[in-house]
């Protein structure tokens, strides 16, 4: 008890006589800047899986072929969630004499659950978003549905037994999907006039929907709890399971957000420890003469577990509370430019803030203060006897454990943790041995210059080690920082322009071979860019090396889902634009080999390797091929791509149709229009709505980072303050010599920035090499993007490394010339 | 290895005031840390108030610190975060005493502090900071009171007045003291002079280094 309450007081006298604020304020920025992050990552993650929930029009959506019991919806319903359900049927409709097959969906009010409908008033009209759904004996009917019909708003057309009149046009909903599922145009109807369509009959082809969201944590809980009610032939899906369009955009929206927080992390830690190294250092002489008044080593050992468990405490709930302050404002900054309400944050990061203090503290603070512990008790009779020497290598490995786990506990991604665990250790020694070349390397030019030259590299010389340590910890900040500049621009640059402006709107399927040609020329026609036309075999899955695959047990139930349902295939001579081959090797044109290239992520979700025989079933026909390689695909560029790609041998006999994807502008939407009449079996889906969908995901993350890195920054800044105050008493004693020995201010000003100039010099210039790398290994092994160097980071660096090595050196020692040398040596 | 003690034999009886004199080197502050148990000869034995120093380990030294000795120093040894009365209570607060502030505001007092106590050392005189030191070493009414260069860094008038004080309160707790001093005007003011010179004792008696009361 007596150690604790004497750590307590100890703590708020060392806190009111101004000990503790590099420490303190160290500790406070990193906890602040970290859960501000979390909090933000986590409203934002949020945000972003809510805008990819909108894909589903849900947070969840259960579908089956038979009516949803009614006590699934009672159950959500009970537990807070909104619903909505949706009945799809394919009907034919008709308009005078002309008729088409749709997709006719019934909605009940309420849908979408997650997302908004955009609807015009005529065809071609601009579009706008809205809440409602078409009302009793309204119908609201897509672009192409109309444009087969030849029919426009205002028509009354046929559906079952029932005429609707046409009052919108609906231009898109957010679950309408693009892949190869819906190809009939919608109609959609109020669920109310279902009954008098009569189209549910026994035995017709029916999907029920029904729409689940709600918060967060509810729809955490309540989706375990209707998986084990569900029956085998209801599905339930959530955004994990939306498009690999939208799964990728969110994938990496995360891992950027991430990088954030991972290097706040690691600028904390350095902050902090250097921060505590000084308290330890200045704590040397109240620790002797603790052990002078007879104070027990165990006693003073408790003290400090004490103080550092205080500081934590304290630490951590103001970091955390300035945090969610901060976080506040920034989401409202945020929320003016994503134009829409962030969802209120979760209370995990708390725990992180406090985790993260503890795992700062003793990983990096506790063995300084326990160093400090040991200091002989003769120190209070001769100054020059000090604890034995620290061994720094061993003490650190517990700080680097813990700082490794708990970026795991965040991050859970093993391969970037170690790639940025494996960079910063790289780092160091780098550093730390350029440090030591430029300190052998400036006795060469001591005697080149005046006498504050000297001075000042006799500085750096003389404190060989201290001076090795600044120009790393300097570097790492500089690096960090850099990283933080060329990760925003250059990285999310590149992000965002591999999805460009002109990338495919317009996909068309369902062309027949004959079509082509004919297609093609009408696009030349009409001056609209030529794509190529890629052919498609539908075909299902039978056999993996011989093996049956509904025998088969696969480790990925997306694999199991894959091999199970009906695959679109492609053949051709050469591999698409955009894939790119990761193992194997691609077939000679012409051959007439029966192999097959496998998207890489589909391969290892499937678990066959190079050489393992695939066996298909072709309109009844049995077709096998072998896997000859694997291959990336950049999902997001909207281009027509699929997970398996045979040479022409093995599927050119088959009946086959076309597809094609091309980009049109907004001038061109009469030339569609025209194009879908030309050709009434040919399904055109629009794709603008899903892309300005994963824009608009792409953007938010994007704005999400820039907001995370500022705080990044100022953690940065943190770790160049506690590394200009780790010597700054020193300095003073220096200085304040100096002056007594007859040096002007100004000389003694000169010699400090020559020195720290120095070493922002060589810690900007390795900053430059180190970021480059940094940035380099992830654009192409993280992010998977092109990377190209920046010759101005060449520049930037040195310049950067100079400038606030040396106003902070400035700054910082102003102070000591500015005051009186003998307060600074009766201080002493 | 270096000798910088050898053969030294001294008693120091309860209540007296003695005081090592000699030049710089001689070995004085070297006699009071092992006289005081803050480091251990290579050979020989130590007693202090009845216990063998030597034979303790690192925490019976200070257990015994902590009830029979106080210090003051040439620099001072005050806590540059802690305010003055602050630097006086933590000696009380180690030995959990029911009220530190008011023992240590009276020790103050009785210096001639009182109405500084707020203060920080930073903003304190090179007398005044000995003074807070003397209050803080009498604060808890040591056995012994080991005084090393007290007015070493002091000039000669503002010497004397903490001198004086040291003295009067030795008087009045009637403490043990042990002083090491270049000053032969202060270390006449003691019962015994102890002369050193390198590493060696120069009066005759004791065949033990050891000291009781």
């Amino acid at each position: 008890m007596k150690a604790l309450a004497l750590a307590w007081r100890l703590l708020l006298r060392d806190w009111k006589s101004g000990e503790l604020t590099v420490l303190g304020i160290a500790l406070v920025i990193a906890v602040t800047s970290l859960t501000a992050v979390a909090f933000l990552t986590d409203r934002v993650g949020h945000a972003v899986e809510l805008r990819a929930a909108e894909s589903l029009a849900a947070d969840l959506r259960l579908g089956s072929s038979q009516p949803i019991p009614a006590e699934y919806i009672d159950m959500a319903e009970q537990a807070g969630l909104k619903t909505a359900s949706m009945i799809i049927m394919p009907s034919v409709v008709f308009e005078n004499d002309r008729s088409t097959l749709s997709a006719v969906s019934a909605v009940s009010s309420g849908y979408p659950l997650r997302g908004r409908l955009k609807t015009s008033i005529q065809l071609l009209a601009p579009a706008t978003e809205t809440t409602d759904i078409p009302g009793q004996g309204e119908a609201w009917a897509s672009t192409r549905l109309l444009a087969r019909l030849g029919a426009d708003t205002g028509s009354v057309i046929r559906v079952g037994t029932a005429d609707f009149r046409v009052t919108k046009v609906l231009d898109f909903r957010p679950d309408q999907g693009w892949r190869f599922v819906d190809l009939a145009p919608t109609l959609l109807i109020n669920m109310a006039d279902l009954e008098s369509t009569e189209l549910i009959q026994p035995g017709s082809r029916v999907s029920y929907r029904n729409l689940f969201a709600g918060p967060r944590e509810i729809i955490a809980s309540f989706k375990p709890e209707l998986e084990t009610l569900l029956s085998a032939g209801e599905q339930l899906r959530d955004i994990a399971d939306t498009d690999p369009q939208m799964r990728s955009a969110t994938e990496r929206s995360g891992r950027f957000l991430n990088l954030a927080s991972l290097v706040s992390v690691l600028l904390a830690a350095v902050a902090v420890a250097m921060a505590a190294r000084r308290y330890a250092i200045r704590h040397r002489d109240r620790i002797a003469l603790l052990k002078c008044l007879g104070s027990q080593q165990r006693f003073i050992l408790r003290l400090n577990l004490f103080q550092l468990f205080m500081l934590t405490i304290v630490g951590a709930a103001t970091g955390i509370l300035l945090g969610f302050i901060a976080q506040q404002g920034l989401a409202w900054i945020a929320s003016e430019l994503i134009a829409q309400d962030l969802p209120a944050a979760g209370a995990s990061p708390v725990l992180l803030g406090l985790m993260t203090a503890l795992f700062i503290l003793c990983g990096f603070a506790l063995p300084d203060l326990i160093q400090m512990g040991k200091t002989p008790v003769l120190r209070v009779l001769r100054h020059d006897v000090e604890p034995p020497p620290m061994r720094y290598g061993l003490s650190y490995v517990a700080g680097a454990v813990a700082v490794l786990a708990l970026l795991q506990w965040m991050v859970r991604d093993i391969k970037l943790v170690l790639g940025i665990a494996g960079g910063t250790v790289g780092s160091f020694a780098v550093l730390g041995l350029a440090g030591w070349l430029l300190v052998k390397a400036t006795g060469r030019f001591r005697g080149m210059a005046g006498v504050s030259w000297r001075y000042g590299l006799a500085n750096l010389n003389r404190r060989g080690r201290e001076s090795v340590i600044q120009v790393v910890a300097f570097g790492l900040g500089l690096m960090v920082l850099m990283l933080l500049t060329l990760v925003r621009n250059d990285l999310m640059e590149t992000w965002r322009d591999s999805l460009p402006s002109d990338a495919p709107n317009q996909f068309m399927i369902n062309i027949q071979p004959h079509e082509v040609p004919e297609m093609q020329k009408y696009l030349a026609s009409q001056n609209m860019q030529v794509p190529e036309f890629a052919p498609l075999v539908r075909a299902r899955m039978t056999t993996i090396n011989g093996e049956d695959v509904s025998q088969i047990t696969f480790e990925d139930p997306r694999g199991e889902r894959w091999a199970k349902r009906e695959s679109n295939l492609s053949f051709g001579d050469s591999i698409q634009t955009g894939n790119k081959l990761t193992e194997g090797q691609w077939w000679e044109a012409g051959t007439e080999n029966h192999e097959v290239s496998v998207e890489a992520d589909f391969g290892r979700e499937l678990g066959v390797k190079i050489g393992d025989e695939l066996g298909f079933d072709i309109a009844g026909e049995p077709v096998t091929a072998t896997v000859t390689s694997f291959r990336t695909v950049e999902w997001d560029t909207f281009q027509p791509n699929f997970f398996m790609f045979f040479s022409a041998a093995t599927l050119r006999d088959y009946p086959a149709s076309y597809i094609t994807a091309l980009y049109a502008g907004a001038e061109d939407d009469r030339k569609i229009l025209e194009l879908m009449r030309q050709f009434p079996s040919v399904t055109v889906i629009d794709l603008e709505a899903s892309l300005a969908q994963v824009r608009d995901v792409m953007d938010k993350a994007s704005m999400a980072v820039q907001t995370v890195f500022l705080f990044t920054l100022l953690a940065g800044l943190a770790v160049l303050w506690a590394a200009v105050q780790s010597s700054l008493d020193e300095r003073s004693f220096e200085s304040a010599i100096l002056r007594t020995l007859g040096a002007s201010r100004a000389r003694v000003l000169t010699g400090v920035v020559v020195e720290f100039l120095a070493i922002g010099f060589l810690a900007g210039l390795l900053a430059s090499i180190g970021a480059s790398l940094a940035a380099w290994h992830l654009a192409v092994n993280v992010y998977e993007l092109p990377y190209q160097f920046s010759p101005m980071l060449w520049l930037t660096g040195p310049m950067l490394g100079m400038l606030f090595v040396g106003s902070s050196g400035l700054l910082a020692t102003w102070r000591v010339v500015t005051h009186s040398p003998l307060s600074v040596l009766r201080g002493v | 290895m270096l000798t910088i003690l050898d053969q030294v034999s001294l008693q120091v009886s309860h209540g007296e005031r003695i005081a090592i004199i000699g030049a710089s080197g001689a070995g004085k502050s070297t006699l009071l840390g092992l006289l005081a148990g803050l480091d251990l000869p290579t050979s020989g034995k130590v007693w202090l108030a009845g216990n063998e120093l030597t034979a303790l380990d690192e925490d019976g030294r200070a257990a015994l610190r902590a009830d029979e000795v106080g210090f003051v120093f040439q620099s001072f040894h005050l806590i540059p975060s802690l305010t003055a009365l602050e630097n006086v209570m933590l000696p009380l607060e180690l030995a959990n005493h029911d009220q530190p502030r008011e023992a240590a505001r009276a020790a103050l007092g009785s210096v001639g502090l009182g109405e500084r106590s707020g203060h920080y050392p930073r903003q304190l005189s090179g007398g005044e900071k000995q003074r807070v030191a003397i209050a803080r070493a009498y604060v808890v009414q040591p056995t012994v009171l080991f005084a090393d260069e007290p007015t070493g860094n002091l000039d000669q008038q503002t010497g004397e007045t903490v001198i004086d004080i040291l003295f009067r309160m030795n008087r009045e707790y009637g403490t043990t003291l042990v002083l090491v001093s270049h000053d032969l005007v202060l270390a006449k003011r003691c019962d015994r002079i102890i002369q050193m010179d390198a590493g060696h004792i120069h009066i005759p008696g004791q065949t033990d280094a050891g000291m009781d009361h």
